[in-house]
């Protein structure tokens, strides 16, 4: 074959054409997506009619907005009869709204706390980073607690030597038999956790003092008790919802049972009724004088609730799986945890996602109803707040701000969990 | 870890469970903190200032047990509760005492197994309208839409007022005391119904106080008080008798300022017996002699406490009226310290 062969070539690339003309441009465009048809149209006039009409309602009341003001009425004197915003109670009480009653010269330590919790996160949300950064995500959650709480350092220490403990008995009886070793390794570190760890902590506090002034739960609030109740149960719903999901498809009757009676209890009664339970009830069957940490109740029940959730959402994405999966896991010769976590579950949490996040969105904004239960959350401080003389009578403000603070949060796990699909798509759609 | 705590707290629990608890007083000393319960946020009656210190006449009276007690005004731990959770919390244990705008009624004090330490503010059930809506007594209101806050005696007087008297009304159930202002004020009931201590500074707060009315009836009576659990004389006297000293303060012209001065000693025996001087009341209620002395110091008697939380100086405005002292024409009677 001969190129001279071929009479003509072309040697550039055609130019697009212009459009025609009266297709295109901005009136094609709302021709098409906001009048097409007379439904359409009426509903583009409607909704330009509503937005109109919220402008004009909300803009004059933000336009005034007032920061400089120490009192509801002193916004009204400034304001005079004009409709404004007082949002010289967030000025004013911001502090209060994020960190409750926690002493103010020891912000820094929530802070902090948060700070590291977003470092913490990066390895585990990111796949970028090295993975073994992994291990301060491990140990994070000890140092939190120590920094919110305070108190000694050796405590937190004392519980992770707990699992160092379990690890060892694990790796000396498994050779055994893995299910001895397993139990044999959760006796230990309880064992370890009810009697060793309190005495430990003392003895090494006496040696080597580090101890950071205590903060008791009751002067915890705002949006750091939000953040606490919601991300502890996030982060130990997810395993749980796992093992529940993985017992409520289990072919061992006692497993299964357990699973399912646990899941459809606590799926059957109101979220408000655990916390009731955590908060009043619990003080009824323990001994008098216990000091059993209210937020710590609250987290247990916040957690198991979102679990019950959870293991539902995962059994959906475990049966979205085609049994082929399964077959090919054992064809493979791998044995049941294996399975479960090299081919099972990284697909099926992959089509969870959504379920998932949802549920984690739920829970968070669930935290708020702690205040029924007499704890200072974000919205039980703005009821605190609205009671005292200075800004008795305001109202939207604090709600505007609560919800936007909710809002940046929820939205920004929604976003994460859209770049996380896209991230683990592997079809060819 | 988190659940590790748990399981500590719990074998603790077990461990100590032998021990039996020796009284409300030894505990809350033993543990150098009262734990008083309140309400999460009432306008004169108890509320958090921006930096977390608690205000009010709920708080102040709690100031004045913990000064009593332990020596300390600031010795003490205050737990917001709600009115579904407050009397669950007193009889848990969660509280030492409750100081919460609550209405000592035959069935709380019987049925729920409290003891009332006696009243620290008479109040009743009133109802206040807008102006425009030409309503002149609570008669007018036949059919009105009526806003209350749930879990309240409020519900129950409503409810029993307008079917004594053969007349209709629309309840809208509210949560709490700030969404039935913003509930009002946008329209959606006629009246609002409370106690008139709460109307008045509900309404002081209003862009135009002006244009609503209180009406002049009152159809309930509801003396507010501080409560313990029952069954604790000890606790139930102290707390009683401070209320008391309080009282018996402002009847007998101690205050916050000159109480140093007359405890050295004065001609009026009362005053001498009340600080410590004479007799051995404190030794009596297991305190020491200079119990009542410390509580008036640290809060002020009866009177000071009224005008710093609602009285007319404030912009809540309440007048004494039935509040005032006995010898004033008010129902605050001081029992006598003898």
């Amino acid at each position: 074959m001969n190129l001279h062969n071929v009479s003509w070539v072309r040697q550039e690339m055609v130019l697009p054409s212009a459009r025609p003309a009266g297709q295109g441009g901005p009136r094609e465009w709302m021709r098409k997506n906001l009048f097409d048809g007379w439904l359409s149209t009426l509903l583009t006039v409607a909704s330009v009619t509503a937005i109109a009409w919220l402008i004009v309602a909300i803009a004059p009341w933000l336009g005034n907005s007032i920061w400089k003001a120490n009192s509801l009425a002193e916004c009204r004197q400034l304001l005079d009869g004009a409709p404004g915003a007082c949002w010289g109670v967030i000025r004013d009480r911001w502090p209060q709204l994020l960190f409750g009653f926690y002493p103010a010269d020891l912000y820094w330590r929530p802070v902090l706390a948060f700070a590291l919790l977003l470092a913490a996160l990066a390895p585990v949300l990111f796949r970028a980073l090295p993975s073994r950064t992994l291990w301060f995500s491990a140990v994070y959650p000890g140092l939190a607690g120590w920094l919110i709480w305070g108190g000694s350092l050796w405590f937190p220490v004392a519980v992770y030597l707990g699992f160092a403990v379990a690890a060892g008995l694990f790796a000396s009886t498994a050779r055994a038999s893995q299910g001895l070793g397993l139990s044999v390794a959760g006796l230990g570190a309880a064992l370890w956790w009810v009697y060793a760890a309190q005495p430990f902590s003392s003895a090494a506090n006496a040696v080597i003092p580090i101890v950071l002034e205590a903060v008791p739960s009751r002067e915890i609030g705002g949006f750091l008790l939000s953040i606490i109740i919601g991300v502890t149960g996030i982060a130990t719903s997810l395993p749980l919802g796992i093992l529940l999901a993985l017992g409520r498809r289990s072919g061992l009757p006692l497993i299964y049972m357990l699973s399912v009676v646990f899941i459809e209890f606590i799926r059957g009664v109101p979220l408000i009724t655990l916390l009731f339970t955590a908060s009043l009830l619990l003080n009824y069957f323990l001994p008098p004088g216990t000091n059993f940490d209210l937020i710590l109740r609250v987290v247990i029940m916040v957690t198991l609730f979102a679990s019950a959730y959870m293991a539902e959402v995962i059994r959906g994405g475990l049966a979205g799986l085609p049994c082929g999966q399964y077959e090919a896991a054992e064809a493979l010769g791998l044995d049941y945890w294996k399975a479960q976590r090299l081919i099972i579950l990284p697909q099926a949490l992959k089509i969870s996602i959504p379920g998932i996040v949802n549920t984690f969105i739920g829970l968070f904004k669930d935290t708020t109803l702690v205040m029924f239960i007499g704890l200072l959350d974000p919205i039980a401080l703005a009821a605190a707040i609205r009671a005292n003389t200075e800004w008795q009578g305001i109202y939207w403000e604090l709600f505007i701000f609560i919800g936007a603070v909710f809002f940046i949060f929820c939205f920004g796990m929604s976003r994460y969990s859209m770049y996380l699909e896209r991230r683990l798509k592997t079809d060819h759609r | 870890m988190k659940m590790t705590i748990a399981l500590a707290t719990l074998a603790a629990a077990t461990l100590t469970a032998g021990i039996a608890s020796a009284g409300t007083m030894a505990d809350v000393q033993a543990r150098g903190k009262l734990n008083c319960g309140v309400t999460g946020g009432q306008a004169g009656f108890s509320a958090p200032d921006a930096s977390g210190a608690w205000h009010g006449m709920d708080v102040d009276y709690c100031r004045a047990v913990a000064a009593a007690v332990l020596k300390d005004p600031n010795a003490v731990t205050f737990v917001p509760t709600t009115g579904q959770t407050r009397f669950t919390a007193l009889a848990s244990g969660e509280i030492d005492i409750l100081s919460r705008t609550t209405t000592w009624t035959f069935s709380r004090d019987v049925d729920l197994k409290f003891t009332f330490a006696g009243v620290n503010y008479y109040d009743g059930q009133a109802f206040m309208v807008p102006k425009s809506l030409g309503a002149k007594s609570a008669r007018d209101l036949n059919g009105a839409t009526v806003c209350i806050q749930t879990g309240t005696t409020t519900e129950l007087n409503l409810a029993e007022y307008f079917r004594k008297n053969n007349m209709k009304y629309d309840p809208v159930p509210v949560e709490n005391n700030g969404d039935v202002q913003q509930k009002y004020l946008a329209g959606a009931c006629d009246v609002i119904t409370s106690d008139g201590s709460d109307l008045a500074s509900t309404r002081s707060s209003f862009k135009d106080p002006q244009d609503h009315i209180i009406l002049p009836d009152v159809i309930s009576k509801e003396p507010l008080g501080p409560l313990v659990r029952q069954g604790d004389d000890q606790w139930a006297d102290v707390a009683r008798w401070t209320l008391n000293a309080l009282l018996a303060a402002e009847e007998l012209g101690i205050t916050s300022e000159n109480v140093e001065k007359l405890s050295a000693g004065t001609d009026n025996p009362e005053v001498n017996r009340l600080l410590g001087k004479e007799d051995k009341l404190g030794e009596m209620l297991g305190l020491d002699p200079a119990w009542a002395k410390r509580a008036i110091a640290s809060v002020g008697n009866y009177g000071e406490i009224f005008a710093r939380n609602v009285g007319d100086k404030t912009p809540i405005g309440l007048a004494r009226g039935q509040n005032a002292l006995w010898t004033q024409g008010g129902l605050m009677y001081p029992l006598p310290f003898r």
